[in-house]
């Protein structure tokens, strides 16, 4: 048989609508595809799900009854994670939620369960590490400003995070490649889809573009970085293994 | 301010800071209520890591490196040739703000060498915090040192502000204390601590009354240790530990190796390796002792006292309490669980949640990602296969080390040679 194939368009919501369709007409075999990412010749037959937010509230909810407030969560991180064949993965698993009335999240000893919780420990690390390692520069007109490349979609995430901590100040963070950007005014908190010229260094101080004083502070910090290191417990195995080097050319203690 | 100024400042100020290591900004209840700057709830934040691998959490600075005390383990001592300088209290406050709002940093970790007498500089630590608190309306992370012999009042106000208090006894036992530091009291380190003690259990029981009671030093205390500076065993330290952790409610206690920094002859002389392995031991056994429901005399006693090198405490404990083995990993407490070497509590709690749903096999725990090169010798599963039959301590031990790759090797063997 045919599996049942969904187009949707990428959202969560769109997911959870493509669950309730699947639901719907009993489909226990099913392939999810981005709209973005569809390829018509391999998948002509495929069917588009429009997002319907009462629909995908519906299977939340379904959800938030069978599972713990951790575990609907978990549902959510392991999208965010945007891995191959993510969807099908977690339908497994919401398949199971709904076939049984016994608590299931945690048991580690069923594969599809032990792989989701690997998944969402990975984007969890992912999104505490964003949560460290974002550097904000304060640009010309008083917006401090930070630029980062996850793995994962981790933005959504770590807005709670940054609107608690950085109340009185406007900030924005952008994630250069999913090109959308995290911006607080002081008031609201919104996301933003925005495209900044291809040639634009995000490495690069821009004197016309950032605050006279934010240089400076950069030194600061890079040298009490440097004066911080005991010499003769050098340890750069570790060092890096905290600090992976993908993430070094954003964070300015790292830049010489 | 003046970047040039500062720019010095700093260098000279976070260079003698860095061998504190303490740089936990966890474990605070501060949340930012009143639309302000900063937010340390819960969690503890790494931001960066030094080159030797340490977290970068707090601006990690002393308000001043003048000092009238000499003791020979610091840098900092009367008797160093170095440049002296000190920060001005606004200063700090700047650095610590614009740190923050660029997320370098959690917060603040403000030292000092005690300038003129201890309720001086203690009143200059407390002002900091103030100004921090009151007119930055700043909610982030800070941990004061308690300076030895600060007034209660003082200490009163200084937890007032601080989300973490910690003085530093250095020297373990007051034998050494009396060698190195010879114009320092023992009992000036505890009655700061002992103090701050007191005012947490009397600011938590009022709290339970009155909502509106202030919150006091709410990541409570800690200290630290050097070691390998003055000869004691790692009996006498763990003990010692105990003791602090027992009766003065610290959250943590710090294991420093000794960093030779000084060619006075009662120290260990300049080139000689940091004890890092040892330090590495004393903080697992540490940990067991925290969180794996050991108490200390079970790992280290008048017949044991000095901690194995080549093998970490937990395993070195059950090889001498083999008759506690084999473990039932599908029906064994939780505390018998976390006795299992190569079993962290992580894991403890996946087998507790995995065997409601079915009894568990090898491959089970393998999934889970058990240690099995060392837990294997010491459980049963739902398998017949039991590893460490009639095998003695002796051999189990040759086995592990055979099998596994300690990422002190190098430094193992270089250790150990000495003995041969």
């Amino acid at each position: 048989m045919n599996p049942f194939n969904l187009i949707y368009d990428g959202s969560f919501d769109g997911f959870l609508t493509c669950v309730f369709e699947a639901f719907q007409y009993k489909q226990k075999q099913v392939e999810f595809q981005k709209e973005h990412s569809v390829q018509h010749h391999m998948f002509s037959d495929g069917t588009y799900v429009i997002t319907d937010t009462t629909k995908a509230n519906r299977v939340w909810k379904g959800l938030s009854k069978k599972l713990s407030s951790h575990g609907v969560r978990d549902i959510y991180y392991a999208f965010l994670s945007e891995m191959d064949r993510i969807e099908t993965l977690l339908f497994d698993y919401i398949l199971k939620v709904f076939s049984t009335d016994k608590h299931i999240e945690t048991d580690f000893s069923d594969p599809t369960i032990l792989k989701i919780s690997k998944i969402v420990k990975q984007v969890g690390r992912e999104k505490h590490r964003m949560e460290a390692f974002v550097r904000f520069k304060l640009t010309k007109d008083d917006w401090y400003f930070a630029n980062i490349e996850p793995d994962f979609d981790v933005l959504p995430l770590i807005a709670k995070h940054f609107k608690e901590r950085y109340a009185d100040q406007r900030w924005m963070i952008y994630d250069i490649k999913r090109q959308y950007a995290l911006c607080y005014n002081l008031d609201t908190i919104e996301f933003m889809t925005m495209e900044f010229n291809k040639d634009l260094d995000f490495t690069k101080n821009d004197g016309a573009f950032f605050a006279t004083e934010e240089l400076e502070f950069q030194e600061l910090w890079k040298n009490y970085f440097n004066s911080s290191t005991i010499k003769s417990r050098k340890n750069l195995k570790l060092h890096i293994k905290h600090v992976p080097k993908r993430y070094w050319k954003y964070l300015s203690e790292k830049q010489n | 301010m003046s970047f040039e100024r500062i720019q010095e400042k700093l260098a000279i100020l976070a260079d003698a800071a860095k061998y504190d290591v303490s740089c936990s900004s966890s474990g605070s209840k501060r949340n930012n209520t009143t639309k302000g700057l900063g937010n340390a709830t819960g969690m503890g934040i790494c931001h960066s890591y030094t080159e030797d691998g340490r977290c970068v959490s707090l601006l990690k600075i002393l308000l001043t490196n003048h000092c009238i005390y000499d003791c020979a383990y610091c840098v900092t001592r009367k008797s160093n040739d170095i440049k002296r300088t000190a920060f001005k209290v606004q200063e700090v406050v700047d650095l610590t703000i614009n740190f923050y709002r660029r997320n370098y940093i959690e917060g603040l970790f403000l030292s000092s060498g005690i300038f003129k007498n201890a309720d001086y500089t203690m009143e200059r630590l407390v002002a900091v915090a103030k100004k921090l608190r009151l007119e930055e309306n700043f909610h982030g992370y800070i941990h004061l040192k308690s300076i030895p012999g600060a007034s209660d009042e003082l200490m009163r106000e200084a937890g007032l502000y601080a989300d973490r208090l910690s003085v530093n006894i250095e020297i373990p036992s007051k034998k050494g204390l009396k060698l190195l530091a010879p114009d320092k009291n023992h009992d000036d380190f505890i009655k700061p601590m002992e103090k701050v003690k007191n005012e947490i259990i009397q600011y938590n029981s009022e709290k339970k009354i009155i909502k509106s009671t202030p919150i006091y030093a709410p990541a409570g205390q800690s200290t630290q240790m050097i070691i390998g500076a003055s000869g004691e065993n790692d009996y006498q330290i763990m003990h010692t530990s105990n003791h602090f952790y027992k009766n003065y409610n610290l959250k943590r206690v710090y294991y420093s190796g000794y960093v030779p920094i000084s060619d006075d002859s009662r120290l260990p002389q300049i080139g000689t390796a940091v004890p890092m392995l040892r330090e590495n031991r004393l903080y697992q056994t540490d940990w067991l002792m925290r969180f794996y429901g050991f108490e200390v005399n079970e790992i280290l006693n008048t017949d044991f006292k000095h901690l194995d090198l080549d093998i970490d405490p937990k395993l070195s404990w059950a090889l001498r309490n083999l008759h506690e083995f084999p473990v039932d990993i599908n029906t064994a407490s939780k505390r018998m669980l976390a006795r299992i070497p190569g079993v962290g509590m992580k894991s403890v709690y996946k087998i507790l949640m995995a065997r409601k749903h079915r009894r568990l096999s090898w491959e089970h725990l393998k999934s889970l990602g058990i240690a099995l090169n060392r837990a294997k010798y010491f459980m049963v599963c739902n398998s017949p296969f039991f590893e460490a039959k009639d095998l003695t301590p002796e051999i189990i031990k040759w086995k592990i080390l055979q099998e596994s790759k300690s990422k002190f090797s190098n430094v193992l063997t270089n250790q150990l040679s000495l003995f041969n």
